[in-house]
């Protein structure tokens, strides 16, 4: 049963604390956190990630790993939302001594499976927790976040190549397509497309959703999950900067927070938004 | 002198280290399933086509693609496997590295770092293919051991030790076979460092197939009534400061020899504690800043100064500097 309401709600509070954190961090990611509050909306509270927020550690949980790992603020305010943290803890994030280090460790908070910043080493760690998960018959499901720019780095295509042929349907991608970069346009940095095609030649299942759309987003997953030949990937078509008008769709927003002033008007039109 | 497995280094039986890690590993993934080797398209001279072929659910071919492989070994460990990632130490860490550091080592994943071909000795290949810089780009990654053994028997016991050790590792050994010098069954242990012969006059610290020329150079030297202390380390990290401290302390002078870059190798490390604990002479005997090129092993190893009679030179150094 999907309560498309309660998810939208809960995205809209995962990009306000996104705004505030970054605003009060001064350093870190804006586009890709909040094009992607809908996406981890969806897997934490649509109940498509089998998780316990009170035991992180419980052995049969299905794993997300953030291989993009800038975008960590919205999987930060995804778990903190969900219970693993307290939410004043947000406000910690990229300053000394917090769990929130600046690329997300898994050493240093609960609810993180890896560690990651470098590009494209999240898909080939998820490849293993597959494999573990198979090897030893545990049900569980191991999701993959990807940006779409990291699909430059040669680890990704070794990863899409060995999982093609290994056959891991225990193992589902989930790209963030919003297109940009921090020198531009991914089409014009270093084009991508046909990505669809370049996955379906790589024996992957290819599913392509409006990354703002919760009900896309889900039924991919568990269509995802009912496969059971091969691995499958959501390539999900989101708007870098989602729900902050002056930073939607901007490249310039890859890297940088708002500043104080920003972040009020961002809340504003952030909490107005009807869900 | 209870390492010791022969009675003269001349006659020594020779044997290979790789068939040393192919045995240990095979021992070991025997005894635990969720022991698991993963390698690189080089599975028959890493010596695991019997694991492959025995236990083929713990063994995982990658392909050449050593980056997605030391991933997928941190994946696997961070879910309770206990993975080897195995291929030849110039990719392996020489070309996933970043993987390493990041994936790996930052996240303590129990993943075991294989770099065979180790060194300069395997020879024809060329330059590409020895491995001189892996001890220094490895000894530099916070909560890495870094392990590099004297012959088979020593590397399939150090093998068995890292099974136990809970945390990231790398083990290294070359191509080509050397002396046996230890016995079989001899249990390792990380962090020690031990005599091999005693000597009052100069300490030599060395591992790998540096430990057998350091013999030959103490028999060579004692004929002069020039004592050598000869100490096996295959850990250097972590060092065993204590058993090279003592040692340093009694002679006054300290050679290292090593298959390897002297820049960042043993030597350094040795060369970093005499100079914070007990400043004396330290000579490095090793690759100094160089590549190498084709030779055969032998050729290769007199070229680069890897012999007893450059080990005397070392020690004849460190002596005079020391007077």
């Amino acid at each position: 049963m999907l309560h498309e309401t309660i998810i939208r709600e809960k995205a809209q509070a995962i990009r306000a604390s996104i705004v505030t954190m970054l605003a009060a961090a001064g350093s870190g990611h804006s586009a890709g956190p909040l094009g992607m509050a809908d996406v981890f909306a969806t897997l934490y509270f649509g109940e498509v990630l089998r998780h316990k927020a009170e035991e992180p550690e419980w052995e049969d949980r299905d794993k997300l790993v953030l291989s993009c790992g800038h975008i960590c603020p919205v999987l930060y305010a995804t778990l903190a939302e969900a219970g693993y943290f307290p939410k004043e803890e947000l406000l910690t994030l990229r300053k000394l001594d917090s769990r929130l280090q600046g690329h997300p460790h898994n050493l240093a908070l609960p609810g993180i499976e890896t560690s990651s910043g470098p590009l494209s080493q999240g898909i080939s760690q998820a490849i293993g927790m597959a494999l573990a998960n198979r090897l030893d018959e545990r049900r569980s499901h191991v999701y993959a976040i990807l940006s779409d720019g990291e699909h430059n780095e040669g680890q990704i295509w070794e990863g899409v190549m060995f999982a093609g042929n290994a056959g891991l349907s225990n193992l589902t991608v989930i790209i963030d397509r919003n297109n940009i970069q921090i020198d531009g346009p991914t089409e014009q940095i270093m084009p991508l497309e046909p990505l669809a095609d370049k996955y379906r030649a790589f024996n992957w299942h290819v599913r392509e959703v409006d990354g703002h759309n919760v009900r896309a987003i889900w039924d991919a997953c568990m269509e995802a999950r009912a496969i059971t030949d091969g691995p499958t990937v959501i390539i999900a078509h989101t708007i870098p900067g989602k729900g902050v008008d002056f930073m939607e769709y901007d490249y310039r927003w890859h890297g940088k927070p708002p500043t104080a002033e920003q972040a009020a008007v961002a809340l504003t039109q952030i909490m107005s938004e009807e869900v | 002198m209870e390492h010791k497995g022969f009675t003269d280094i001349r006659t020594v039986e020779k044997g290979r280290a790789r068939e040393g890690f192919g045995l240990g590993v095979l021992d070991a993934a025997r005894a635990n399933k969720n022991v698991m080797a993963l390698c690189a398209d080089l599975t028959e001279s890493i010596m695991l086509a019997k694991l492959r072929e025995e236990l083929p659910k713990q063994f995982v071919e990658v392909g050449v693609a050593e980056q997605n492989m030391m991933g997928i070994a941190a994946g696997l460990a961070l879910s309770g496997k206990i993975p080897f990632v195995a291929s030849y130490a110039v990719f392996n860490p020489g070309r996933n590295w970043d993987q390493l550091r990041v994936s790996v080592c930052y996240s303590n994943a129990n993943v075991k770092v294989v770099g065979a071909h180790a060194g300069i000795s395997v020879g024809p290949d060329g330059a590409t293919h020895q491995a001189l810089e892996d001890i220094a780009i490895t000894r530099v990654l916070p909560n890495l051991l870094v392990i590099a053994p004297t012959d088979i028997h020593e590397t399939r016991a150090a093998v068995a030790a890292l099974v136990a050790h809970n945390g990231p590792c790398y083990i290294r050994f070359g191509r080509d076979v050397v002396p046996t010098l230890t016995k079989p069954d001899m249990p390792f242990e990380i962090g020690k460092a031990y005599a091999l012969r005693h000597g009052s006059h100069c300490t030599v610290v060395a591992n790998g197939p540096l430990v057998a020329e350091a013999l030959l150079a103490a028999e060579e030297l004692a004929g002069e009534g020039i004592e050598l202390e000869v100490i096996a380390s295959p850990s250097i990290k972590p060092l065993d400061s204590h058993t090279i401290l003592a040692s340093a302390k009694k002679t006054g002078c300290v050679v290292v020899a090593e298959e390897a870059q002297i820049i960042g190798g043993l030597g350094s490390a040795v060369a970093e504690l005499i100079g914070e604990a007990a400043p004396m002479p330290v000579i490095r005997v090793g690759i100094h800043d160089s590549f190498g090129e084709s030779g055969t092993p032998d050729e290769l190893m007199d070229r680069y100064g890897l012999r007893s009679r450059h080990i005397i030179a070392a020690a004849r150094k460190a002596l005079s500097l020391n007077r």
